[in-house]
């Protein structure tokens, strides 16, 4: 069926077989490969993306189910060539190794943040528990969201 | 001012943070087919019949090959020729021997399509006994005419290095004796980004990229296989999304992409789901170690005889053929233990295959030694880290040949009784003594436990011969250093990094020594195409090995470029300084020439020295180091146990490592966090385990618990002391798996020190909530 | 990773549901949140011909306090009971045991009527129903009826919802003492291995158990325990009775017996 999917304020139109994840129609249909699979049971968080502001697992949500909605991935959250604080503390802090994680943990930074602009670091990991990293062991990944509540995220 | 040495931040960060990375799986070539596994679901049986006539018949299906349709292709290789049996063809050939195995591989337009096809291939299968464990496996062997899972090797099980036909006397006439089983629990690496290979053959030779740890490596295998030229393979190893030594393996599916888009004149891509990595890719631990040891009053360690078996799961490579021997050579840890006998037994089971993780067989040798310790300390009544003084080798005793390994290992340098000051100092180890007494006296309180891990490793693999064994080229580490006509550079490293920053750091390396900028240092890995030969990221050798050759290569640049500016400056080559981009004559600073300037000159026949040719600042170097070399590190947990679930939290974790001269400590930091959330998580939180029948219980990251960040505990108590080793220019030991071998064994003496007053003397990982629970009745009865 | 094939049809109402519903029979499965269905169909657990998306029905998405007691949409989700002030004044037991539901990304889109339908016995907020004694309202084709938490969940996976019905609400008292939701796991995105929720309702205890058995169910020794004025120790040690833990790579039978225990007795001190 055709859908219309906001992706990073782009307007984008395909016709999808319901049955379409909408982590695979970002990535083969629209070539946005930022967002990545790293798991087939809901559990790593490396396919999170914004889905109307929030923070999903867009491996568990049907292209389908977005259709009419807006998608942000992690190619459309920096400001044209400025990072978002979420970017630019995981630069600083040394919050990525491999990458591969990267893309979903720092989506679902940016929607912690605001939802909680000054947050713990225990609140941090807390809201961090939908995301698997395997290579930082997430001290630096929470030095890395600390630096940017502490340095301009949105309010 | 100095870059090696500073937190200098990642030239890898903008692409991979703005979603920009290239992982083999973001890459579809026009025309790429999708590749999905058929796999057996019987962990021991005979295939009879494979239907694949309702998979070839579905819209969009191309291909659907079996074993039959590769019968003329050779074994997989890397294993040495009396164990040549073992080979494994890249589809099960009539016969399959764990739970997995790939039986046929369906390749169709989309991976959904190729999704459903898959399920259409029926299998039938003739089942065999299963012995999924190094226990059933060893008791088969009882039997002359028991199950053999090789029926033409003939046995299950392979020393790898014989038991000694004698008992050491030292270990007889010892005064108090100990003995332990000790079993390191079977994980998985889980990389974030699983497995995925994508292959492009045309008429012009052979494309793959893969998720690979050493690409290089792979190129020589699929040309032995192919029968073809390293001139028509490349191979390109992008942005790979962790390792771990996982990639390093050669699974099947590096040659079967391969093939079928050969076949199919396509590009042919595999994407291993999770599911089927928890099942596909290799093992890693899975080791049983049976250690007696003999030991005065005074709490030495005066005889040491070690067992080990290790589980080898169903196809044995040469990696995981050398896991308990590394085992063995590390048998006596950071300790000056007279008499050593180790010996290793291999044994084959109907399980996944297990090979190389983070540490490969050091986390279980530091593993076994640590808990020795403690079991000594607890049976004289001695403080843990008094009994570890008092067997420390000494800084006066290096290089010291450890009894493990005579002639053989020899650890450089260390100095192991100053770590561990450091971390009692840094723990605030007697108020942690006394806290732990008042809270244990109570009734209500979490059991606290205060456990401590001094331990060593062995890395910068290695000196010449050593990966060789392995099945590769060499155990050097190469590297190519190409100054451009505008004073940018390119650094060629036959690295293939997924994770640790090399890309950086070897920047840092080549910027200080050349005085240039690290801004317009680029450094390249990955491809065969553009990188001379290489060996590859694994057992911690880059900073040592390559890093080393970096260093080599722009000093040997270096020297041609001095000459050139001295040219240029009318000045002696002796009297050039070159720092901040520039090369100026010493005491006249303003007469300098830039970088810039001298690279230009280096293309203009004119401009250079009499006798050099243009294009000379270049070098290429294979730089082969003469030892491994030995980081050792004390580290120190302190955990509570709740006295009614039996939950275990990590309330403290204090580092102090020795990886010899730090490169870049921010990124050296990350590593030791990294291997010690692994080893952490090995300890609380993981275990692959399989039924009798050889069905894996856990193989979707919903039961395999890969901890997250508020699983583990902070780490902020990071520390390290600095023994440097000769074996390299840099003094840099490698620090990339020293966190997973030292972790796990401070969580476990933490464990065990807080269950002894229920008797416990010595416990298995994981520690899960049930298990600490039941021995803490049983030790209430 | 990838589902099976089916058929899809986007429900605007409703009445459109039930049609569907009807029309499909069992080849029909509702899609609300989707993070129970989509990932049973990930791994082929599920191969429903006809998917039915009701995540765009209007007017099943809200909290409403209606006196004495909270009304709660179907499709509300997980994140908005988690921080709903309406509940966090009347029902604070739920919003609670909401922020306990999976991880943040799962609470963003999975649904509280989409859990209850569900009836999985190791879901958290069964239990915190059937602890507060709440009811659930169905719509067939012959219009609403009531179906009281204690009659909802059948067997295992299996509900009081007839095939051709749709859960379009979730009514709670509003809790009259203390309450506590305990939860025990190894990691804090998981499954509970045990969980339990305690609730006073009227003067009435409430003990709710999350995987004890293969449906969500209450410890009933234990509230007739308090009834009859046992003390919260000795009740406790009830809590496990009439139940039928499972046994798997999580936790024995025993175990989970034994943390029941503790899990009550800890809601029975926290509640006050």
């Amino acid at each position: 069926m055709q859908i219309n999917i906001t992706v990073n304020g782009q307007a984008t139109s395909r016709d999808v077989e319901p049955r379409t994840l909408l982590v695979h129609h970002l990535r083969e249909e629209l070539g946005l490969t930022g967002t990545h699979v790293g798991c087939d049971t809901s559990n790593c968080g490396a396919c999170t993306v914004h889905l109307d502001g929030e923070a999903v697992k867009s491996c568990t949500v049907l292209a389908v189910q977005a259709d009419g909605h807006e998608v942000t991935t992690i190619e459309g959250l920096a400001d044209g060539d400025t990072w978002h604080p979420v970017q630019q503390g995981f630069h600083e802090c040394h919050g990525l190794q491999c990458g591969y994680c990267t893309p979903g943990m720092v989506m679902a930074a940016a929607a912690l943040l605001e939802e909680i602009p000054d947050p713990s670091e225990a609140e941090i990991r807390t809201n961090l528990e939908g995301n698997l990293c395997r290579c930082t062991g997430y001290q630096m990944i929470v030095d890395s969201v600390r630096w940017a509540a502490e340095h301009g995220a949105k309010a | 001012m100095s870059l090696v040495g500073a937190a200098v931040k990642r030239k890898e960060d903008p692409n991979l943070l703005v979603g920009r990375g290239r992982f083999v799986d973001d890459m579809s070539p026009p025309g790429t087919l999708f590749a999905q596994f058929v796999r057996s679901t019987e962990a021991h049986a005979l295939i009879t019949a494979i239907d694949t006539g309702g998979a070839e018949a579905m819209p969009g299906v191309h291909a659907v090959i079996t074993a039959a349709d590769v019968a003329g292709f050779p074994a997989t290789a890397n294993l040495p020729e009396e164990v040549g049996i073992l080979r494994r063809r890249v589809l099960a050939d009539g016969r399959v021997r764990f739970v997995g195995e790939p039986v046929a591989v369906v390749v169709a337009e989309s991976r959904y399509l190729a999704a459903d096809a898959a399920e259409q291939v029926v299998v039938d299968y003739e089942p065999l006994p299963v012995l999924a464990s190094i226990e059933a496996s060893l008791a088969a062997m009882a039997d002359p005419d028991g199950p053999r899972i090789h029926p033409d090797l003939g046995t299950n099980a392979l020393p790898a290095i014989p038991e000694p036909e004698e008992v050491a006397p030292q270990y007889t006439a010892a005064h108090h004796k100990g003995s332990l089983r000790i079993v390191n629990n079977r994980c998985a690496a889980v990389p974030i980004e699983p497995f995925t290979c994508l292959a492009d053959w045309g008429p012009d030779g052979l494309t793959l990229w893969g998720s690979v740890q050493a690409p290089h490596f792979l190129r020589g295998h699929l040309c032995e296989f192919f029968g073809i030229g390293t001139h028509e393979c490349r191979v390109i190893a992008p942005d790979v999304g962790g390792g771990f030594g996982n990639k390093i393996i050669l699974y099947p599916e590096l040659y079967l992409a391969p093939l079928l888009s050969r076949k199919l004149r396509r590009p042919v891509k595999f994407t291993l789901t999770r599911s089927e990595a928890m099942v596909m890719m290799g093992h890693g631990r899975a080791q049983v170690n049976e250690v007696e040891f003999g030991f005065d009053d005074d709490g030495r360690v005066l005889a040491l005889r070690l067992h080990t078996m290790q589980d080898e799961g169903a196809y044995p490579d040469t990696t995981g053929m050398g896991l308990g021997v590394l085992t063995s050579w590390m048998a006596g840890g950071c300790y000056a233990i007279p008499v050593i006998q180790a010996w290793v037994t291999n044994v084959i089971t109907n399980t996944t295959p297990v090979a190389a993780y983070r540490g490969a067989g050091r986390p279980e040798g530091a593993f076994m030694i640590e808990r020795v310790m403690d079991w000594v300390a607890d049976e004289l009544g001695l403080d843990p880290a008094e009994v570890r003084r008092r067997n420390f080798v000494q800084p006066d005793q290096f290089p010291y040949n450890t009894a493990a390994a005579p002639d053989m290992v020899f650890y450089d340098s260390g100095n192991y009784p100053a770590a561990l000051d450091k971390l009692l100092d840094t723990m605030g180890y007697d108020e942690l003594l006394a806290e732990q007494a008042r809270r244990n006296s109570t009734t209500d309180e979490p059991l606290m436990g205060i456990g401590l891990s001094t331990w060593i490793e062995i890395a910068s693999f290695g000196p010449p011969g050593s990966l060789e064994g392995f099945g590769h080229l060499g155990s050097w580490e190469s590297a190519q250093l190409r100054v451009q006509p505008d004073g940018s550079m390119l650094v060629s490293s036959g690295a293939a990094p997924h994770g640790q920053g090399t890309g950086t750091s070897l920047a840092q390396i080549a910027a200080d020594e050349l005085g240039a900028d690290f801004d317009t240092i680029d450094v390249r890995f990955g491809d065969t195409a553009t990188v001379q030969q290489g060996i590859g990221t694994m057992g911690s050798r880059i900073m040592a090995v390559g890093g080393d050759a970096v260093r080599k290569a722009s000093m040997a640049v270096k020297g041609r470029a001095v000459e050139i500016a001295a040219h240029l400056l009318e000045a002696s080559a002796a009297d050039i300084e070159v720092a901040d981009g520039s090369f100026s004559v010493k005491g006249t600073p303003a007469r300098s020439v830039t970088w810039r300037e001298v690279a230009f000159a280096s293309y203009r026949p004119l401009d250079i020295p009499e006798g050099m040719a243009p294009g000379s600042l270049e070098e290429t170097v294979y730089n082969s180091v003469p030892n491994f070399s030995f980081p050792s590190g004390a580290y120190g947990c302190v955990v509570g146990i709740d006295r009614d679930t039996g939950a275990v939290e990590v309330e403290r974790y204090v580092c102090i490592d020795d990886c010899g001269t730090v490169i870049n400590p921010l990124l050296a930091e990350g590593q030791v966090q990294g291997g010690v959330a692994q080893g952490i998580a090995q300890a609380l939180f993981e275990h692959i385990t399989f039924d009798e029948a050889g069905q894996p219980r856990n193989s979707t990251l919903m039961d395999y618990l890969v901890p997250a960040a508020s699983d583990l505990p902070p780490f902020k108590d990071m520390d390290r002391i600095v023994t440097p080793t000769e074996n390299n220019s840099l003094g840099a030991k490698g620090i990339g798996e020293s966190g997973a071998v030292g972790a796990p064994p401070a969580v476990a003496n933490a464990v065990v020190d807080a269950l002894s007053g229920f008797g416990v003397r010595h416990l298995d990982m994981p520690f899960t909530p049930e298990k600490v629970w039941t021995t803490m009745q049983a030790g209430r009865a | 990773m990838i589902p099976p094939q089916f058929d899809y049809i986007r429900a605007a109402s409703a009445q459109e549901a039930i049609a569907a519903l009807t029309e499909h029979g069992d080849e029909a499965k509702l899609l609300a949140g989707g993070h129970s269905l989509i990932p049973l169909l990930k791994l082929r657990l599920a191969s429903p011909s006809v998917l039915i998306d009701v995540g765009r029905v209007a007017d099943l998405s809200y909290i409403r306090d209606d006196g004495d007691e909270v009304a709660i949409g179907a499709l509300t989700r997980h994140r908005d009971v988690e921080h709903s002030e309406v509940l966090a004044a009347g029902v604070p037991i739920l919003a609670a045991a909401a922020h306990h539901v999976g991880d943040p990304q799962v609470r963003n889109r999975g649904t509280i009527g989409g859990s209850l339908a569900h009836g999985d016995g190791a879901s958290d907020l069964p239990a915190v129903v059937l602890a507060l004694g709440g009811t659930l309202v169905a719509q067939g084709p012959g219009g609403r009826r009531e179906i009281a938490a204690q009659d909802f969940f059948r067997g295992f996976l299996e509900t009081a919802l007839a095939p051709d019905e749709l859960l379009v609400e979730v009514r709670v008292p509003k809790t009259s003492g203390g309450w506590s939701f305990q939860k025990f796991n190894r990691r804090a995105q998981d499954w509970a291995i045990v969980g339990c929720a305690v609730a006073e309702v009227s003067g009435a205890v409430g003990v709710g158990l999350v995987n004890m058995a293969s449906v969500p169910v209450r410890a009933t020794a234990v509230e007739e325990a308090l009834a009859s004025g046992a003390t919260a120790d000795d009740a406790a040690a009830l809590a496990a009775e009439g139940t039928e833990p499972p046994a798997d790579i999580h936790g024995s039978s025993e175990y989970r017996a034994h943390l029941a225990r503790v899990l009550v007795g800890r809601a029975l001190a926290e509640r006050g």
